[in-house]
């Protein structure tokens, strides 16, 4: 497999590096691996913190701006980020309001947080954090590592954002952040495997002509094989996994994202299906987004997310946000 | 009696064995994980002997205190916590004796491993290092060689299990017939102390 680097042990600093001559509105340390917005810390107002490894962006370092994060960590490829960026991260942006951390419910992440903010408060910093997980494939939660973070960080990190960024306080925040991912779910399926820089050929063997049913993010295998579907067979059995497992009373937010390879031709397409099952079991559409958002390399495929919303959650969706890999209102 | 010097030969030959062992770990971690862990781990302990050569710690315990802290600081994922506790933890076991002996190195790294135990939610049988710490240590009351072959052993029995912990987990039943990365490193850890009490 041919992957567009130089060396795999540069590839994280690498994109940093990049990223930094990309965006000037973002403050892009290197070698210490935080990026933070240029104008924190944000008098009176809570910060965000997230972070996770790196090879899904946008997530998490595009999400850094004004309206969502404060800052971001980025680990290894696949790898939590160590507990030293989060504190970095963590006192460079608080204003004296607090910070929360958005951490995706993975067993490195959630150890790597955990140590972090007992750290950080050592420092005087005030942590609240929320646990993202929102995927339906893991169904057996007493026997494995419990349901995975995926598209819902998404979800979290902007609505949370655009409600920090009005003011609201710290338990005001979390409990938002925290509502959130107590509605939305997410089913996600791979045409490919990735391949990761530093093993340079595919994470597992997937022959063509099946896909993988119920994947995460890190180039493990779903837990279902099954003999290659279409974009409509694949959109009933995705959107009535979450269906299974939330019943929206309200509009939901819908989020069709890719895994990094699928083309947005391919994307809208499965958006289509994935809005006629929507319509066919009479859930209401309140916004949908349609895109590469939270990846997984050069894996092919793509993930459904919804989220049930009411009016707050809704009106915080649209509040501005000006971030590389989201902007829209200012 | 185990001296300082013993315990940065024990830290030294464990970074050797991660360093040639390292491309056997990340295909371990391929089927069932994420396909890093011998990178991770050998970053981890590159910095682990590059801090005990600056700041050159002079005491059993400093030393793993020293080992766990840059293990924290460097590996990341579920690895990093779960060995920098086990060495940190069994190095505040060990206090600020000048000199263990293999008996008080038992008593200590159990604590470490209870601490892994904590921390990670893992139990024996959870198909992760715990398979082969926590054999390792119950042999270590006799010999070097015989915590090193029961870590070995333990970590070849992780192969029929199913992983109820870590990122395998969510493989459900298709963990099964693959070894856990997590317990052959942990094998690795051990048959350094073997390897360093020979020399």
């Amino acid at each position: 497999m041919k992957i567009l680097m130089n060396v795999p042990e540069t590839v994280v600093a690498d994109a940093l590096r990049g990223m930094a001559a990309a965006h000037p509105e973002l403050t892009v340390d290197v070698e210490n691996r935080v990026i933070v917005r240029r104008d924190a810390p944000v008098e009176g107002k809570v910060a965000l913190v997230s972070g996770g490894g790196s090879g899904h962006e946008p997530l998490h370092g595009g999400f850094v701006g004004p309206g969502m994060l404060s800052a971001a960590c980025p680990g290894e490829v696949f790898t939590s980020p160590v507990p030293d960026q989060m504190v970095r991260a963590a006192a460079a942006v608080d204003s004296g309001a607090g910070v929360l951390f958005v951490v995706k419910n993975y067993t490195g992440d959630v150890l790597n947080f955990d140590m972090a903010a007992e750290l950080a408060e050592d420092e005087g910093i005030q942590i609240a954090k929320v646990l993202v997980n929102d995927d339906v494939a893991v169904t057996d939660s007493l026997y494995t590592a419990g349901r995975r973070g995926t598209g819902a960080t998404l979800f979290v990190e902007k609505i949370a954002g655009a409600a920090a960024d009005e003011g609201q306080p710290l338990e005001r925040v979390e409990a938002i952040a925290r509502q959130v991912n107590e509605v939305s779910r997410s089913f996600g399926v791979a045409l490919s495997a990735c391949t990761t820089p530093a093993k340079g050929s595919p994470t597992f063997d997937l022959p063509p002509g099946e896909l993988e049913l119920g994947i995460g993010i890190h180039g493990e295998p779903g837990r279902e094989r099954r003999a290659m579907m279409t974009s409509r067979e694949i959109a009933d059995f995705a959107v009535n996994a979450v269906l299974e497992d939330l019943s929206p009373r309200n509009p939901v937010l819908v989020l069709v994202n890719g895994m990094g390879a699928t083309p947005l031709l391919e994307l809208y397409g499965f958006n289509a299906e994935v809005q006629r099952v929507l319509a066919e079991r009479g859930v209401a559409v309140a916004r949908t987004l349609v895109g590469n958002y939270v990846t997984s390399l050069d894996m092919a495929g793509a993930s459904v997310t919804l989220c049930q919303v009411d009016e707050e959650l809704l009106r915080l969706w649209d509040a501005p946000v000006r971030t590389p890999g989201l902007r829209w209102g200012m | 009696m185990l001296d300082a010097d013993f315990f940065r030969r024990w830290m030294t030959v464990t970074a050797a064995s991660v360093d040639r062992e390292a491309e056997r770990l990340t295909a371990l971690d391929s089927p069932i994980g994420d396909a890093d862990h011998g990178s991770n781990l050998q970053r981890g302990f590159t910095a682990v002997t590059a801090a005990l050569e600056k700041e050159a710690p002079d005491t059993p315990g400093a030393i793993l205190i020293l080992a766990g802290r840059q293990l924290i600081s460097t590996v990341g994922g579920a690895s990093g916590p779960l060995y920098g506790t086990l060495l940190r933890r069994t190095g505040k076991a060990l206090g600020d004796a000048a000199e263990v002996d293999r008996a008080q190195l038992a008593d200590a790294l159990r604590a470490g491993v209870d601490a892994v135990m904590t921390l990670g939610g893992a139990a024996p049988g959870d198909k992760t290092m715990i398979d082969a710490l926590v054999p390792a240590v119950d042999a270590l009351g006799e010999s070097f060689g015989a915590a090193r072959n029961a870590a070995e052993h333990g970590a070849l029995a992780t192969i029929p299990l199913q992983a109820r912990k870590g990122r395998a987990s969510y493989l459900g039943e298709r963990s099964i017939g693959h070894q856990d990365p997590g317990a052959t490193s942990s094998a690795l850890l051990i048959a350094g102390l073997a390897e360093a009490a020979d020399e």
